[in-house]
């Protein structure tokens, strides 16, 4: 079976000299959630804009479900849907406009194309500003706006570049929710995003690009597994002026009422509290300290040379 | 994509343009038909009189063509250009990109805006020059096919100067520092008959002045040029810029990386 998507050795020089992508070979199966990953200046947006047609490539190649996007163009645009980082569509223009304009591009009848803005709007929770000129909505309505514009024709692949940048967590959440059914209905996902704990929550595989190369792709799974230590934060009932020997744990005290902990993944934690009721601490609550797929991501990043990393 | 579906693409795009203007009709339909009305009482009621005749009609009658195929020039070009560089300013162009429309449904949407733009305004303009003057009709069919080529005409060179803009200066320069010099030399006022030899050969370098002619000709029966040759030069300019603008998009200049 065709992947959703399949990059050949994909290669991006601007007119500037600058190199974006120095070959990058990637699949996406169908029916995956896809988190595309790397810095600022990876290449992760030329990568979504070459799939999109948007930025002419200087090699290689790329199929949308079999359908090479320089051969076959039309198909494979058929079969895509595009949210983009920045804002892009006609601001002032009501937003059931430009729902259904969209619709009209891909040749979908006008009253069939209102009957499918209407079914998004709603399921995105923009049915009530579909007369609102689109620059009076709020940055997540906005947000959500595109996302309704992208699966209007309803395509078999939709990629998300940041979708999430600058939205509350309440709506984030909301939005979440919506990709996972979306993506349960059988929609391939990629997804990039800043967010890693989206990118954790919501993905089944992860590639990661920097400098504009490939320096992971692999199962979320996969990737976490490779991660030997975790951080925890934790806090405890009575203020501590100092803290106890604790033999075999990197313990370290933050504040009179937290503790940071550093833990090995193959130990287990219930001899760090045994540990701790011995000296009369007890714990009220404990976290991780950073996203465990941050931790990686630094890490890989890091890894491979890049010191200015925001991830 | 089907036939069927090109064509719902391009009615989505013409659509849209026609929206577009109409929305914002204070800004687009209604300068046009103040200005003109100041032409008619300045040069048609004042000193038209003073004036008299210019080639057997009342110089009211003889100025009417050309003022109405000025806002057809203006207008079917100031549309084409204001809508697709603000569509590369917003990025909303690439709505379009990123769907299967074909270039040449692209274009001739936008076109369509144009030509629809630049019609609407020909007519506002018609309506006013009624309270001036009444209108003849020599040949309808010259007068519309006329105005509906240099309509299209305009409308591509509008395009084009929209996918080359890099910024709001760019949309005004052609407009002001070429198209109103073109058409205000281009006979609206006068005949060329009445320049020197010399005056009247560089006039005819002047494509506008084909397509005033033609027009005027269509009204009163009477043109400088020979209609044969307007329409050559219409078509023929026509088909040059449609081919160039085809290269662009394909090329994919000024709205692709």
């Amino acid at each position: 079976m065709t992947s959703a998507l399949s990059i050949r050795d994909l290669k991006k020089t601007y007119k500037n000299g600058h190199v974006a992508l120095k070959g990058i070979s990637l699949d996406v199966a169908r029916g995956d959630f896809f988190a595309l990953l790397g810095p600022n200046g990876a290449g992760k947006s030329t990568t979504i804009g070459i799939i999109a047609t948007l930025i002419n490539k200087s090699g290689g190649e790329v199929s949308i479900f079999g359908h090479d996007i320089e051969s076959d163009p039309a198909a494979a645009k058929s079969c895509l849907g595009l949210v983009p980082q920045e804002i892009n569509f006609n601001q002032f223009e009501p937003v059931e406009e430009i729902v259904a304009n969209q619709a009209g591009y891909y040749g979908i009848p006008r009253a069939e194309a209102f009957a499918r803005a209407e079914r998004y709007l709603r399921q995105l929770g923009l049915w009530e500003k579909r007369r609102t000129m689109a620059r009076t909505l709020s940055g997540g309505m906005k947000r959500r706006l595109m996302i309704a514009r992208a699966l209007v024709h309803e395509p078999r692949l939709l990629i998300l570049d940041e979708p999430t940048a600058g939205v509350d967590i309440e709506i984030r959440r909301s939005m979440w929710q919506f990709l996972r059914e979306i993506n349960a209905a059988g929609t391939t996902i990629i997804l990039t995003t800043h967010y890693l704990e989206e990118a954790e929550s919501l993905c089944r595989n992860v590639a990661i690009i920097d400098e504009g190369e490939l320096i992971e792709n692999t199962s979320t799974r996969q990737l976490l597994n490779t991660l030997h230590m975790e951080t925890f934060i934790l806090d405890i009932d009575n203020p501590l002026e100092r803290l106890p020997e604790l033999p075999g744990y990197s313990v370290r005290l933050i504040d009179e009422c937290t503790l940071e902990a550093d833990i090995s993944r193959d130990r287990a934690m219930n001899q760090l509290f045994q540990d701790l009721s011995a000296h009369d601490i007890k714990v009220l609550s404990m976290r991780n300290k950073t996203n465990r797929l941050e931790q990686l991501f630094m890490r890989l990043v890091e890894g491979n040379g890049n010191t200015g990393v925001q991830a | 994509m089907t036939p069927q579906q090109k064509f719902t693409a391009f009615r989505t795009i013409l659509t849209k343009e026609v929206l577009r203007f109409a929305r914002i009709w204070i800004q687009t339909v209604l300068p046009p038909m103040i200005t003109t009305a100041l032409y008619f009482i300045v040069f048609g009621n004042l000193i038209g009189p003073r004036i008299g005749e210019m080639d057997g009609f009342v110089y009211m009658d003889f100025i009417v063509p050309g003022l109405i195929m000025m806002s057809v020039i203006t207008h079917s070009y100031a549309n084409v250009v204001s809508s697709f560089y603000g569509s590369k300013f917003q990025r909303h162009i690439e709505e379009m990109l990123v769907a299967p429309v074909p270039n040449y449904v692209i274009l001739t949407g936008f076109i369509g805006g144009g030509v629809a733009r630049g019609l609407t305004c020909g007519i506002a303009v018609t309506l006013v020059s009624l309270f001036f003057t009444s209108l003849n009709v020599y040949n309808l069919w010259v007068m519309f096919s006329m105005i509906v080529l240099t309509a299209i005409l305009f409308s591509l060179a509008g395009f084009i100067n929209g996918v080359y803009a890099k910024s709001f200066d760019d949309i005004s320069i052609i407009p002001t520092f070429v198209l109103t010099p073109l058409t205000y030399l281009g006979g609206i006022f006068y005949s060329i008959n009445m320049l020197p030899e010399f005056w009247q050969n560089v006039s005819l370098a002047n494509p506008i002045l084909y397509m005033i002619n033609a027009f005027r000709y269509g009204f009163l029966g009477i043109s400088d040029i020979r209609l044969a040759a307007s329409y050559a030069i219409s078509i023929a300019f026509i088909a040059l810029l449609y081919g160039f603008s085809i290269l662009l998009l394909r090329r994919g200049y000024g709205i692709r990386t």
